[in-house]
């Protein structure tokens, strides 16, 4: 008896995984897509090194012209309203506060969650919880008067303090202790370890690929913060890059300098990109971790 | 599930936690109170005294056509944000899923708005579209379409979602293709085999097995386009023109900071609450219900 031949065969090359003809269509799409993606990044660069009367008599050039050193040493030495040097430190110091300090009191608070059993525990456990759903937009007023309460506009402790309380980040951690094996802690209390030396030596070095995954994450969260710093920074000597180009725009009909504005943008995303590029195998666990 | 192994001590885990306790009720739970508190009263012009009108920031709020404007405005951008991202992101995913070799460059590639700002993206939005020198702009006009977001409502609000949904396809990108590579490989060869072409396989066999990663996506989504793309708005439209693209999270900012009306922004802010409580609760028990699955 003879089986149609088609069903005994194995399915044919290009059935599933395409050769030929739709191999090159699907390169086709995703360069399609990848163009859509970087247009708008290629123009900022490209608008960051030409001159302001190549971009106002449009339309401007779509390659790099010969102005690069120019426009971002003016960006970086002068700026328009602070010195764009200055707003990178405050955004580095900013972001780096956000990440550290969130990764050490997220580390400290779910230790305590997670090892031992003192009163109150699982009210603080729901307390903590409950912050996953008052992201600082809904709470900005109050917030903010809490902050000049405390004479903390325009300081780096007012743009990182609030930020720094996390329930992703301690849970995150949380749901990694549980994983460790208790053989660890009991033999580190029966060798006579106090409960410091066991989280500092064993279970710091244990989640090493977990905080720097999360710093990562973190480091960009900080970074690209915008609303905050735009409420509690007056003086633009606190100004950070990213929320720093939106006031250099002119007020009223002036054209804008688009050339610094630009060399500024660039500036404004490089220290994320070159943390999400060189760290891609770590931003992409701490991003499934985080969202877990 | 916890732990059988302890340490001793009361006093220690106490001083560990303190830190978060102490952040998170100055700069979280008290504020929040503050809100609620405040959207009982309104204060007078001078700010030193204040009236209280119980709901009555509430009632007022409800009824004023602003508000609901607004209310109407948040709901078009955010379905409009999700679905384009999402939509942008689940194909090209499919497409770098079909390649055996190079999906990784082309994730290389593809991850690098999740690093920009919405607020940069919104720059660089604006400096393409923008009415006097974007380029964008300009090659339109060689078409004869006469850009202006500056002016024309449907504009204004294509623009933001462009920039937002442009930021926001990494994310989606990422968590689709790691959805799709769990797939096995063997159910869909075997589909094949049935003589399923590629679309049927992907409406009956891909899409519901990616559902979970999809339903994820949404809730996520929508939180992002509600709470996280002021500053896109910020940066292009400031709500304008005529509020078409004013936000409910831009409103508290616009009525609390720039109008100074604190009782109405505070009541706005206990209605947002209540969404991002409700969206919460929502993506909760959809964790709880993947885990006991």
């Amino acid at each position: 008896m003879t089986a149609p031949a088609r069903t005994r065969k194995a399915p044919p090359p290009g059935m599933v995984e395409r050769r030929g003809a739709g191999l090159w269509l699907t390169h086709a799409g995703l360069i399609l897509g990848v163009a859509f993606i970087f247009f708008p990044i290629w123009l900022a660069f490209v608008a960051s090194t030409v001159s302001q009367p190549e971009i106002v008599r449009p339309p401007m050039p779509l390659l790099p012209g010969d102005q690069f050193f120019e426009n971002y040493r003016k960006a970086l030495v002068s700026g328009i309203n602070a010195p764009v040097a200055l707003m990178l430190l405050n955004s580095g110091v900013m972001a780096i506060g956000i990440a550290v300090g969130k990764i050490i009191i997220s580390l400290l608070s779910a230790f305590a969650i997670v090892y031992f059993r003192f009163p109150f525990r699982r009210v603080f456990f729901w307390l903590i919880f409950l912050t996953l759903m008052l992201p600082v937009e809904v709470r900005i007023v109050p917030t903010y008067e809490v902050v000049a309460g405390f004479g903390m506009l325009n300081s780096y402790s007012g743009l990182i303090l609030p930020l720094i309380a996390s329930a992703t980040a301690t849970f995150l951690f949380r749901q990694f202790f549980m994983t460790v094996p208790d053989e660890l802690a009991e033999a580190a209390r029966v060798d006579g370890a106090r409960p410091m030396q066991f989280f500092r030596d064993i279970l710091l070095p244990m989640s090493r690929t977990n905080i720097a995954a999360l710093f990562v994450i973190l480091f960009i969260y900080g970074w690209n913060q915008y609303l905050w710093p735009l409420l509690i920074t007056t003086d633009p000597s606190m100004n950070t890059i990213v929320m720093g180009i939106k006031q250099m725009f002119p007020s009223g009909d002036d054209i804008a300098d688009w050339p610094v504005i630009m060399a500024t943008s660039i500036l404004a995303m490089l220290p994320p990109v070159v943390v999400v590029i060189g760290m891609q195998r770590l931003f992409i666990r701490g991003l499934v971790e985080s969202e877990k | 599930m916890e732990k059988r192994v302890l340490f001793k001590g009361i006093w220690l885990p106490l001083l560990l936690i303190l830190p978060q306790i102490v952040i998170t009720a100055v700069f979280f739970f008290y504020p929040a109170g503050q809100a609620i508190w405040q959207s009982l009263f309104i204060p007078d012009p001078f700010g030193l005294s204040s009236r209280f009108v119980g709901l009555g920031n509430f009632d007022y709020l409800l009824s004023d056509p602003y508000y609901r404007a607004s209310f109407v405005t948040t709901a078009i951008f955010s379905t409009l944000v999700t679905l384009v991202s999402m939509g942008v992101a689940l194909y090209l995913a499919v497409l770098a899923d079909r390649l055996i070799k190079g999906s990784g460059t082309y994730r290389t590639l593809l991850i690098w708005p999740y690093a920009v700002a919405p607020a940069v993206a919104g720059v660089l939005w604006l400096f393409m579209f923008n009415t006097r020198v974007g380029v964008v702009t300009w090659y339109l006009g060689l078409l004869g379409y006469d850009w202006n977001h500056v002016l024309n409502e449907g504009e204004a609000m294509g623009l933001v979602v462009v920039a937002s949904a442009w930021g926001r396809i990494s994310y989606n990108f990422l968590f689709f293709l790691a959805g799709l590579q769990a797939i096995p490989k063997s159910v869909i060869e075997a589909a094949a085999i049935d003589g399923a072409r590629f679309w049927t396989r992907f409406r009956t066999i891909v899409f519901p097995l990616l559902s979970p990663t999809t339903f994820f996506l949404l809730v996520v989504n929508i939180v992002y386009a509600f709470f996280e793309t002021f500053g896109v708005i910020h940066t292009i439209t400031s709500g304008g023109p005529q509020q078409a693209t004013t936000i409910l999270v831009y409103k508290v900012y616009s009525d609390g900071f720039v109008g100074q009306d604190l009782g109405s922004s505070a009541a706005q802010s206990v209605i947002l609450l209540v969404v991002v409580s409700i969206l919460t609760i929502i993506q909760f028990k959809y964790i709880e219900r993947r885990v006991h699955y």
